[in-house]
């Protein structure tokens, strides 16, 4: 499966790469991870959680590297999900911003893991890409995720429809944290 | 606390909901003085916006005083024990959209622009009490409420303004003020603007204070179009007259220069059969707006004139007059009011007495009672013009 998403952050190439390449920043908006832990200058481990019901873990390398432009990756190794990606960072037409193009290709597999993985994938696989990069956008301009009372957990794509009523958490909800 | 919420179509309830508490860094907790009941607010309780949620806090417009503030909000920015008016839209200041000062279409702010996307093509900023589509904010219909983004949108009130005379700098005041301003208003200028309720009130306000020549108010309510004449407007009542004659009549034939949508998706019209045609259309889903306001408005026009559209639309119309619009050179704006680049100017407007917010003030309630004032609002009964709660 290829998914493409792109996005206008408004703030220079080299610091929308720069926190991009800071891999363990990714789980920061991306819903679906749980943790990307560096295990070398280019070489990472990746645990992606929700809503598997079961992590799906990875290793992934860099297979090419331009600073401020761009990076490339693929996992190694025995990986659940085999998957690969690219992300482009161009400078946009206002001399402010920075357009962000993300390639991502997945290697659904049999099995268990691969039913959950499609399944999940073939509700709305462009509409959690899509919702990933605007968190990010977020998280670049305005330095946090945006949270509302309907949506209290801006990262959990999977909360985000339907939702909990738009009214203040409960002390029960609040200390649940994602979980609630 | 108490809050007053969605509960079904055509039903809201005040309800005990849990305090809100500060969930970003650059929130602020705000004691509510006073909160008001917006037209708008009657097309979610209608049922025409979609996503709303049994149990959402309603309310866009609303006031107090600031009890917390998250660390992310810099002191010299907002403090706790500050009187602040808080806008409706709710701004992020940082993205394209709120750098360019237009900020109803902030592209940070809605949690859920996935959902926005699909109805608009572009996701648009986060509304308080406004639905889901618009971010499933709390709103301000309530003791208390979370400000995201505090830093950005609330205007500290520091002279002894009552609520009354700032409350409406939340909505629709800047609402009127920026319908008037698209138009462009020279002196020569006739102004018609289709509404006489609230916005439509400062719509025309707005229009005078901008030096319009003549400004005309068109509805079907009499205490409506007594408030405007009392305020120095022409009144037109369409259920009375031919609205296009009386435009001719009042324009030396030219029609309107300016002419001001503050209706929106829920007209009424002065010809029983239109009204019906786009009432079944409306009630089985085939069409989200009643758009006689909108017609009307383009094809009274003067050639060359401009349409600002104030009043709330929410979906898909038909009927587009598209060759009045194309063949006579009309220039169509419009927007969800940039409420945070207006806010300053018309504070200093009030507190030079040129606008008069409180006039239109018709009825003053107790929060506990909002479920009475929505039904007088929305029934028109008792000449309610606007109707003001106190948590």
């Amino acid at each position: 499966m290829e998914l493409t998403a792109t996005t206008t952050v408004r703030r220079s190439p080299p610091e929308v790469y720069g926190y991009w390449r800071d891999l363990e920043n990714l789980p920061t908006f991306m819903a679906h991870l749980e943790q990307v832990r560096g295990t070398g200058d280019r070489t990472s481990h990746w645990v992606a959680g929700a809503p598997f019901g079961k992590d799906v873990e990875w290793d992934a390398e860099i297979v090419e590297e331009v600073p401020g432009e761009r990076i490339a990756w693929r996992s190694t190794g025995n990986a659940d999900v085999p998957n690969a990606g690219t992300v482009r960072f161009l400078p946009a037409p206002d001399g402010v911003s920075t357009e962000v193009h993300v390639a991502l290709t997945y290697d659904i597999p049999g099995g268990t893991i691969g039913k959950a993985v499609a399944k999940y994938f073939g509700e709305e696989p462009h509409q959690q890409l899509d919702d990933d990069l605007r968190r990010f956008k977020q998280v670049l301009e305005t330095g946090e995720v945006v949270r509302s009372d309907g949506a209290p957990w801006g990262k959990r794509a999977r909360k985000e429809f339907p939702q909990r009523p738009a009214q203040p958490l409960s002390d029960d909800e609040l200390a649940k944290g994602a979980d609630a | 606390m108490r809050a007053n919420t969605w509960a079904g179509r055509n039903k809201v309830e005040v309800r005990e909901v849990p305090d809100p508490k500060i969930l970003n860094k650059r929130d602020a907790i705000v004691r509510i003085t006073s909160t008001a009941i917006c037209g708008s607010d009657l097309h979610l309780v209608d049922g025409y916006v979609p996503t709303m949620q049994d149990g959402d806090i309603m309310g866009h417009e609303f006031m107090g005083e600031v009890i917390e503030v998250g660390s992310g909000v810099p002191a010299d920015r907002l403090r706790v024990g500050d009187r602040v008016v808080v806008p409706f839209p709710i701004a992020c200041g940082a993205c394209a959209a709120c750098a360019a000062e237009m900020y109803s279409c902030c592209e940070n702010t809605n949690p859920n622009a996935g959902i926005a996307e699909k109805m608009f093509g572009h996701p648009v900023a986060g509304i308080f009490g406004y639905s889901h589509l618009t971010g499933g904010f709390a709103g301000g219909q309530a003791q208390y409420a979370r400000v995201p983004f505090a830093d950005v949108g609330p205007l500290k009130i520091e002279s002894d303004l009552t609520d009354e005379q700032v409350l409406f700098l939340s909505d629709i005041l800047p609402t009127g003020y920026m319908g008037a301003e698209m138009c462009d208003i020279q002196p020569s200028d006739v102004v018609a603007v289709w509404g006489a309720g609230p916005v439509g009130q400062f719509a025309m306000d707005s229009a005078r204070v901008l030096g319009a020549a003549k400004v005309i108010a068109i509805d079907k309510e009499p205490y409506r179009l007594r408030m405007a004449e009392q305020a120095g407007h022409i009144p037109v009542n369409f259920d009375e007259v031919d609205v296009r004659s009386r435009l001719l009549e009042l324009t030396g034939g030219r029609g309107p220069d300016k002419c001001i949508d503050a209706v929106g998706m829920e007209a009424t019209h002065g010809s029983a059969h239109i009204a019906a045609y786009d009432r079944i259309k409306q009630a089985v889903r085939s069409e989200t707006e009643r758009p006689h306001a909108l017609r009307q408005a383009i094809m009274s026009c003067r050639s060359g004139g401009v349409v600002s559209v104030i009043g709330v639309y929410g979906g898909f119309l038909d009927k587009f007059p598209a060759g009045a619009w194309m063949n006579r050179s009309l220039t169509l704006r419009t927007g969800q009011c940039h409420v945070q680049r207006y806010m300053k100017p018309l504070l200093q407007r009030i507190e030079r007495g040129e606008l008069d917010p409180t006039r239109i003030i018709t009825h003053t309630l107790p929060l506990d009672e909002a479920e009475r004032g929505f039904d007088i609002f929305k029934n028109k009964q008792d000449n309610c013009e606007k109707v003001v709660l106190k948590p």
